[in-house]
C-alpha cells in the first residue's frame, strides 16, 4: 500500500520502521514536521528539547544505552549541535543514531542558506540524502543500519523542497535493531579525555576507509544509463530537476553524499562524453570530485546562490535561449509575512519605535519587526545573539547608547539564559525584554519549557521564568502586560536608565492559542467624527486596520482608517495610539 | 483534461489562511487514489503570517521535479486576484485559469501607501478567455461559512479534470473538519454548478 507523504513525514515513518525509540527536536522550519509526525506512533518517546545541543545529547545518550535515537533539526541547529557531533564521532553509539539536518536553500524561513553536507566531510560522517519521501522513509532505516555497522552517528540530509514535498511512499511494519539495551561501562569509547581520545581518532579514519568501500557497491548509489552524451551526478531535489530537463541522459545518482565512491564516479565519468554536476548550494560534490582529476561542468553553468530548478538545470545545460524567459511583474505590490491582528509584540515594537531605540533582535515571529513602517528591530544573527550583541554594543557606546535586546520566550530557554548570565557576571547594565506569547509561536505553536505543554500537548512542569532570571543575578525583573502602553514605556524608560541590568517581562498568550482568549475583547471601532487621518494606527502594521482613501468637504483629512470587525482580536492597542481618542471599544459612545 | 493520459501541473495560489494547503491536498490525494503519481510542494513556515502562499501540484505516470517548471502549468488556480495574476507568467500557453474575485490588500495598499492593482480579471481573462472567475467568497457567505470558499474553487476546477466525481466527494469528506462536512460538500456541489 502506498501512502502520499511529506519527506518529513516519511522520515517519521521510516524511524518508526527502523525501531527508533527515542527522539528529540527543537522546533525549526523546514524540519519541524518530523518530531511532530513521530508523536504519533506511540512507540517512540519523544521530545522538544530546549535546543538542538540537548536534543542531539539526550539522542546519543539513549542511543548509548542501546536505544535506536534521532535528532532532528534545520541546517543552522546543527551548528548548535555541532559540539557534541564532532566529539560523537570519535565515541561511536550502541543504538544507531541518525541526525536529521533539513536544509533551506532559498531561505524560505531561515537566516543563511549554508550548505550542511560540509558537516559530514568535517565532522567525518556518512550522509545519506533523499530526493523523493519514498526515499526519506528508505534512507532513514539506511541511517540506522550504517549509525550501527560503523559505529558512528549518520546525518540524513534533507532540504526544503524534500521534507516538504509530497509523493507516494511504501509501508512496512516495524522492525526492532539488534542492539540490547544496557549500559557500557567503556570509558576508552565514551570519556573523551585526550589520552582516549587519541586512541578513537585513527578508528575515525579507519571508519571513514571501510565507508569508502562500502559506498562503491551501496544500491542507493546508482548509474542510470541513457543517452552517453551527457552524464550528470547529481542527488536529492536536484537530481529530480535534472531528470525532469534532461529525462533521456546518463545520471550517476549518489543516495550517499559523505564519503564518495571514487571508482563508481570514475566509472561513470568514463563512460560519458560531457560530465556535468547539478547539486544545490556549494560545490560540494564538484570540488571532490575536481580533486579526483576529473574534468567536468558545475557551478561555472549553476548558480551557488538559491535554489535550483528544471529551468536552471536546463539552462545551464543547454543555454539561456533553451529555456522560455518568464518574468514576473515586479511592480505588483509585495506580499510579506506580518505580524498577526492583535500580537502581543505589536505594542512594545511601537514604544520600542516612539523612545528611538537601537533594539538588537534575535529569531521568532518578532523578527518582522524590522520591516517598514515599524523599522523597530535593527539585528537577527543567530538564536540568543541579541542579548550578547546588546552587551557588546553597550561596551562599545556607553551605557547611554539606548540599546535594548529584545528576544522571544522559547528563543531565550533555546540560547539566552547563559548571554543573560555573563551581562551579569561581567557588571553589564543591559536591558533585556523577553517577549513572552507562552508559545513557539513562528514554527507554529510548538510547546517549550515555559509553555507548561509537552510534545504532546499534556501539561508538563513550568519554569518559572522571573525565578530564573533572578537566580541568574538579576535584581531588576518587571513583568509587564505588552496591550498596557502607558506602563511599558515607563517600566522600558526605567530598566532603561537603571544602573544595573535588567529584566523586563512582555507576557500575554500569542493570540493563535488558546489562552488568548482570556485577553481577546471585543473589536473597536473608529469614530469618523474625530478622526483627523493621521495614520498613526497604520504604523502598528495591524493588519485589523485598513485604510479608506477618501476627501471629504469641510474636512482636511485625506482618508480615514477602518478596522475590520471579522480580523480585530480587541486587544485595544491602537486605541492608546489614537491622540484624537478617536478608536472606541464598542460600548463607547 | 485526462489525468493518466498526460502530466498535469496545477498552481495553487493565495494568501496565508485561505486554506490552499487544504485544497491542494484533496486534489492530491484525489489524484493519488486514482493510481498516478504525484507530487506536491509548498513552502510553510514564514509564509503563512498572511504572506503569500503557493503549492505545485503535479500528477500522471511520471513525475519528477515536485516543482512545476515556470510557464508550464496546466491550470493555474487562485484565491485571491492579485496572487493569481502575480503568478499568471507561470501558465503555459493555452492554460486554464479558476480565480476567486476575492481581493485581499497586501501591507502597502492596506496602509494606504498604494492603491491595489486594477484591471487584473481583465488581463487574466485575455490569457484564457474562457477563465472561470468565481465570486467564491459571496458564495461561501452565502451557504453559511466564508471558510469554504476554497472549496468553491475546488467544485470549480473539478469539471475541467476527469477524476470521478465519488473520487472528490470521498476526499473532500474525509479532509475537511469532521462538523463541517455538509457544508464543504454543499460549497463543493455550488462550485461544479458555477463552472457550467
Amino acid at each position: 500500500m502506498k501512502k502520499l507523504l511529506s519527506g518529513n513525514e516519511a522520515v517519521a515513518r521510516g524511524a518508526w520502521e527502523a525501531g527508533c525509540e527515542v527522539a528529540t527536536a527543537y522546533p525549526g522550519t523546514p524540519s519541524t514536521e518530523i518530531l511532530e509526525s513521530i508523536t504519533r506512533y506511540p512507540e517512540i518517546k519523544a521530545e522538544w528539547s530546549i535546543n538542538e545541543k540537548v536534543a542531539l545529547e539526550v539522542a546519543s545518550g539513549a542511543s548509548y544505552a542501546g536505544a535506536r535515537s534521532l535528532a532532528a533539526m534545520k541546517h543552522v541547529g546543527l551548528n548548535v549541535a555541532s559540539d557534541p557531533l564532532f566529539t560523537l564521532s570519535y565515541t561511536g553509539i550502541q543504538g544507531g543514531l541518525v541526525v536529521v539536518s533539513a536544509d533551506d536553500p532559498n531561505l524560505y524561513s531561515s537566516q543563511n542558506e549554508q550548505d550542511n553536507r560540509h558537516y559530514a566531510r568535517s565532522a567525518k560522517l556518512p550522509m545519506l540524502e533523499p530526493s523523493d519521501s519514498d526515499e526519506a522513509r528508505r534512507f532513514a532505516k539506511i541511517a540506522f543500519e550504517l549509525s550501527e555497522k560503523y559505529d558512528c552517528p549518520t546525518l540524513l540530509r534533507l532540504t526544503t523542497r524534500i521534507s516538504h514535498g509530497e509523493s507516494l511512499t511504501d509501508l512496512e511494519e516495524r522492525k526492532m535493531g539488534p542492539v540490547a539495551k544496557k549500559f557500557d561501562k567503556n570509558p576508552a569509547k565514551y570519556v573523551m579525555l585526550p589520552g582516549y581520545a587519541r586512541t578513537r581518532h585513527p578508528l575515525v579514519e579507519e571508519r571513514m576507509k571501510n565507508l569508502k568501500e562500502f559506498a562503491e557497491t551501496f544500491a542507493e548509489n546508482r548509474i542510470e544509463i541513457g543517452d552517453k552524451k551527457i552524464g550528470i551526478v547529481s542527488s536529492g531535489v536536484a537530481y529530480q530537476y535534472s531528470r525532469e530537463a534532461f529525462p533521456d541522459v546518463s545520471f550517476l545518482k549518489l543516495g550517499l553524499v559523505w564519503p564518495l565512491p571514487e571508482n563508481l564516479i570514475k566509472q561513470f565519468a568514463g563512460m560519458v562524453e560531457k560530465l556535468y554536476v547539478v547539486e544545490e548550494l556549494d560545490p560540494f560534490l564538484e570540488d571532490n570530485l575536481r580533486m579526483m582529476g576529473l574534468a567536468l561542468i558545475g557551478k561555472d553553468a549553476f548558480p551557488i546562490c538559491g535554489e535550483l530548478s528544471p529551468e536552471l538545470v536546463k539552462k545551464g545545460v543547454s543555454g539561456p535561449d533553451s529555456v522560455k524567459e518568464i518574468k514576473f511583474d515586479q511592480t505588483l505590490p509585495a506580499r510579506p509575512p506580518i505580524l498577526c491582528p492583535g500580537c502581543p509584540h505589536l505594542g512594545v515594537f511601537h514604544i520600542l519605535k516612539k523612545l528611538k531605540v537601537f533594539a538588537c533582535g534575535d529569531i521568532g515571529c518578532y523578527t518582522l519587526a524590522a520591516q517598514a513602517p515599524l523599522n523597530a528591530l535593527h539585528t537577527c544573527l543567530c538564536m540568543g545573539a541579541g542579548i550578547g550583541q546588546s552587551f557588546g554594543m553597550e561596551k562599545a557606546l556607553g551605557k547611554d547608547a539606548k540599546v535594548v535586546a529584545v528576544i522571544g520566550d522559547s528563543t531565550f530557554y533555546h540560547s539566552g539564559i547563559t548571554p543573560l548570565a555573563d551581562i551579569v557576571y561581567n557588571r553589564g547594565k543591559s536591558t533585556v525584554i523577553i517577549l513572552d506569547n507562552l508559545t513557539t509561536a513562528m514554527t507554529g505553536r510548538q510547546g517549550h519549557p515555559g509553555s507548561g505543554l509537552d510534545i504532546y500537548g499534556r501539561p508538563s512542569p513550568v519554569v518559572d521564568l522571573e525565578k530564573l532570571v533572578q537566580g541568574l543575578g538579576v535584581k531588576r525583573v518587571a513583568v509587564v502586560n505588552p496591550y498596557d502602553l502607558l506602563q511599558l514605556e515607563r517600566v522600558i524608560k526605567e530598566e532603561m536608565e537603571a544602573d544595573e541590568p535588567s529584566v523586563i517581562i512582555a507576557r500575554s498568550a500569542c493570540v493563535l492559542i488558546p489562552q488568548f482568549k482570556s485577553v481577546r475583547k471585543k473589536p473597536v471601532k473608529v469614530d469618523l467624527e474625530k478622526c483627523d487621518g493621521c495614520k498613526i494606527c497604520l504604523q502598528l502594521m495591524c493588519p485589523a486596520l485598513t485604510w479608506a482613501a477618501k476627501t471629504e468637504p469641510g474636512k482636511k483629512r485625506k482618508g480615514h482608517p477602518l478596522i475590520d470587525p471579522l480580523q480585530c482580536a480587541g486587544c485595544e492597542i491602537c486605541l492608546q495610539v489614537c491622540a484624537e481618542a478617536a478608536i472606541k471599544r464598542e460600548d463607547q459612545s | 483534461m485526462k489525468p493518466g493520459s498526460e502530466l498535469i501541473n496545477v498552481l495553487m495560489v493565495g494568501v496565508g489562511g485561505q486554506g490552499i494547503i487544504l485544497t491542494s491536498s484533496i486534489l492530491a490525494a484525489v489524484a493519488a487514489e486514482s493510481g498516478l503519481m504525484i507530487k506536491k510542494s509548498e513552502v510553510h513556515g514564514m509564509a503563512q503570517r498572511g504572506g503569500a502562499v503557493s503549492s505545485h501540484i503535479r500528477f500522471g505516470k511520471k513525475v519528477y521535479s515536485p516543482l512545476i517548471p515556470a510557464g508550464e502549468a496546466d491550470i493555474l488556480f487562485g484565491s485571491e486576484l492579485l496572487e493569481t495574476y502575480r503568478w499568471l507568467p507561470y501558465l503555459k500557453e493555452g492554460g486554464k485559469i479558476i480565480a476567486s474575485l476575492q481581493e485581499i490588500d497586501p501591507p502597502s495598499v492596506f496602509r494606504g501607501e498604494r492603491p491595489y492593482p486594477e484591471g487584473l480579471l481583465e488581463k487574466l481573462r485575455q490569457a484564457d478567455p474562457g477563465l472561470i472567475a468565481l465570486d467564491a467568497l459571496k458564495e461561501a457567505v452565502n451557504l453559511g461559512d466564508s471558510r469554504v470558499a476554497g472549496i468553491v474553487l475546488l467544485g470549480a476546477l473539478s469539471k475541467l479534470l476527469d477524476f470521478k466525481r465519488e473520487l472528490w466527494l470521498d476526499k473532500v469528506k474525509e479532509m475537511v473538519p469532521k462538523k463541517a462536512v455538509e457544508i464543504n460538500l454543499k460549497a463543493f456541489a455550488r462550485g461544479i454548478e458555477l463552472a457550467k
